[in-house]
């Protein structure tokens, strides 16, 4: 119990250990990362469902009483944010099981992976802001070099455009750490959050606000920080690409969120209203530059991109429906997305091809693989009765009662052209007539392989369809979780204890 | 003492960013350094210069007579020191990859991967 919130944290950093300690045993590494993805899985749920009661699970590490020494607190939204980063992580264990080729096992994917899942969860959990930071550089570092992992050129040149403006953004993330340790004098987050309600310089305190804005906008990929993003994630293999997408941005979108309920509420009509803007302008860009693209991967890559626009949005709106909205979002779209990554692997992993003009056919050949396309790109663009659906309505209706008329406009419309680049893919490879020189179904896939690939996908297409029939049970959680969102003075209480002032 | 290290942090960011504006991915390499640095010296200065004692009590004491120094935000530049090193050693290896499968001499020359 005790010990509770670092478990999502140490199983991860145990299992690149023992993947690390049997290198060349790759069966060991297959099960050990599924095993370990399971557990993570299991302290995820039972955190949530911890959290979900009213508690917030707090471990002082060393036993150092806040805010002096390094906090764990997981409320109910980071309890959210791990287990579905814990079931992401499960879904690209158990399809990089059968789809990633031998030589980049052999290089370290799993131990990377393990490490990479240590970081996420580690930012999930922080509760100082520099510990937030250190996560940060331990998920990147580990992502940098799955990014680059027996790259050929490609994926080199997208690495490097990666890595460097992670690291600027890195570095604006430090400098409005400074700043606001000169403001404050803390760096715990509920310490700040008690701090910054108090009298502090409005001006330098929005200086740091605006730093924080562009340290996370940039690794979240927000307009207009967003061109690293279509440059560097279709380039390395389906699972990693997939695991990516469904958590990297998601930890930027996640700390923005962290930073922008609990420290920066001096001055939410100029903050806040920068993320609004900046959410629309995410939202229309990505969806503009995805309307380009003729390549599976990169249509979906660049789609990460607007669908970061409307979490964006409902942060920016900041009331209580719209969070509301924002938990939804984040829980309907880290799935999809995720899954929709899998099924473009999958395609290739059969026709040995990304781009839309060289397939087609698949859904006479393969209907199954094109129901499982269908569903999950139905519901990214918003279709009912399917879960992204649910989630863009809520943010509407939020949008509309905050009057915010543009922002609203341009969700629709994005709403509109998600729909026509998913329309692309499916009508590109799915219902078009294969072109002459279209490739064969790859010879070497066995009945068997190919089984094990679509288990991870039909898992998540269930839990798509799930979210949408349960869509209630799912909204009333996210209410939940905003109240507590919005409602800052529990978790304070909880970091800090009774005499925290 | 705050103005020169105003002075150097920004001429570090101005140099850091301009380096990262080249064609050469060495300068790169240089320019990112340049900007980590540029931070370190921030949260130095922004944590407050004061000539303090160390913050160790002698033997006997029970409070500091004189305010000490902050251990605080040196323990977090030194942090950030050894992580940008780490990133560093990492980004080196990347391009010397890069440049012994791709020819990558010039960052002009990765544009097709954009979009």
């Amino acid at each position: 119990m005790m010990l509770l919130p670092a478990l999502p944290i140490l199983f991860p950093l145990l299992g690149g250990i023992l993947c690390m300690l049997f290198r060349c045993s790759l069966a060991f590494q297959k099960t050990c990362a599924i095993i370990i993805s399971i557990l993570m899985l299991a302290v995820s749920g039972t955190l949530l469902g911890l959290t979900s009661g009213g508690v917030i699970a707090v471990l002082h590490v060393g036993g150092w009483a806040a805010p002096y020494g390094i906090v764990l607190a997981i409320d109910m939204f980071s309890a959210v944010m791990l287990t579905l980063g814990a079931l992401v992580a499960l879904a690209v264990s158990v399809y990089a099981c059968s789809d990633l080729d031998e030589g980049r096992i052999r290089s370290g994917f799993f131990p990377l992976l393990l490490i990479m899942m240590m970081g996420v969860n580690g930012a999930f959990a922080a509760g100082d802001l520099f510990n937030l930071y250190v996560w940060f550089e331990v998920l990147l570092t580990a992502s940098f070099t799955l990014l680059a992992l027996d790259g050929e050129a490609p994926q080199l040149k997208g690495a490097i455009k990666y890595v460097a403006l992670n690291l600027l953004s890195s570095a604006f993330f430090l400098a409005g750490i400074g700043i606001l340790y000169g403001i404050a004098g803390t760096l715990n987050m509920a310490h700040l959050a008690v701090v910054m309600a108090q009298d502090v310089p409005d001006g330098l305190a929005t200086a740091a606000a605006v730093m924080f804005i562009m340290g996370f906008g940039i690794k979240a990929g927000m307009f207009p920080l967003f061109f690293w993003l279509p440059a560097s994630y279709p380039t390395p293999p389906a699972a990693v690409s997939a695991i990516f997408s469904g958590l990297l941005t998601k930890v930027g979108v996640y700390s923005l969120v962290r930073v922008f309920t609990l420290i920066f509420c001096h001055d939410t009509s100029f903050t806040h209203g920068l993320l609004l803007v900046g959410a629309g302008f995410t939202m229309l860009s990505g969806v503009l530059a995805a309307a380009a693209q003729h390549e599976i991967r990169r249509i979906l890559a660049v789609h990460i991109v607007s669908q970061i626009g409307y979490i964006i949005m409902g942060l920016g709106l900041f009331t209580p429906l719209a969070m509301a909205g924002m938990v939804f979002f984040l829980i309907h779209v880290i799935i999809v997305k995720a899954n929709l990554f899998l099924v473009a692997g999958a395609i290739r992993k059969l026709k040995g091809s990304y781009e839309l003009d060289r397939l087609g056919g698949l859904y006479r050949d393969h209907t199954g693989l094109a129901i499982l396309f269908l569903i999950p790109a139905m519901s990214l663009s918003g279709l009912p009765p399917l879960s992204g659906f649910f989630a863009k309505l809520v943010l509407i209706v939020a949008g509309i009662r905050a009057e915010s008329w543009v922002v609203v406009a341009v969700a629709l419309a994005v709403s509109l052209l998600t729909l026509y680049s998913m329309t692309k893919i499916w009508a590109g490879s799915f219902w078009k007539d294969p072109p002459a020189d279209a490739p064969a179904d790859n010879p070497e896939l066995i009945q068997g392989a190919w089984r094990r690939l679509l288990v991870p996908i039909i898992g998540l297409t269930t839990l798509t369809l799930y979210i949408g029939a349960g869509a209630g049970t799912v909204f009333h959680f996210s209410e939940a979780t905003a109240e507590q969102l919005l409602d800052p003075a529990c978790y304070i209480k909880a970091v800090l204890g009774g005499d925290g002032s | 003492m705050e103005v020169v290290l105003a002075i150097v942090t920004g001429t570090l960011y101005a140099g850091g960013i301009y380096l990262m504006m080249r064609r050469n991915p060495v300068q790169l390499i240089i320019g990112l350094c340049l900007l980590s640095h540029g931070s370190h010296l921030l949260i130095f200065a922004a944590a407050g210069l004061r000539q303090g004692g160390a913050p160790i009590l002698s033997k006997g004491r029970q409070y500091f007579t004189a305010l000490p120094a902050d251990p605080l935000p040196q323990a977090l530049i030194l942090t950030a020191i050894v992580i940008s090193f780490a990133v560093t050693a990492f980004v080196l290896a990347l391009l010397l990859r890069a440049f012994e499968r791709a020819q990558i001499d010039d960052i002009d020359g990765m544009k097709e991967t954009d979009t």
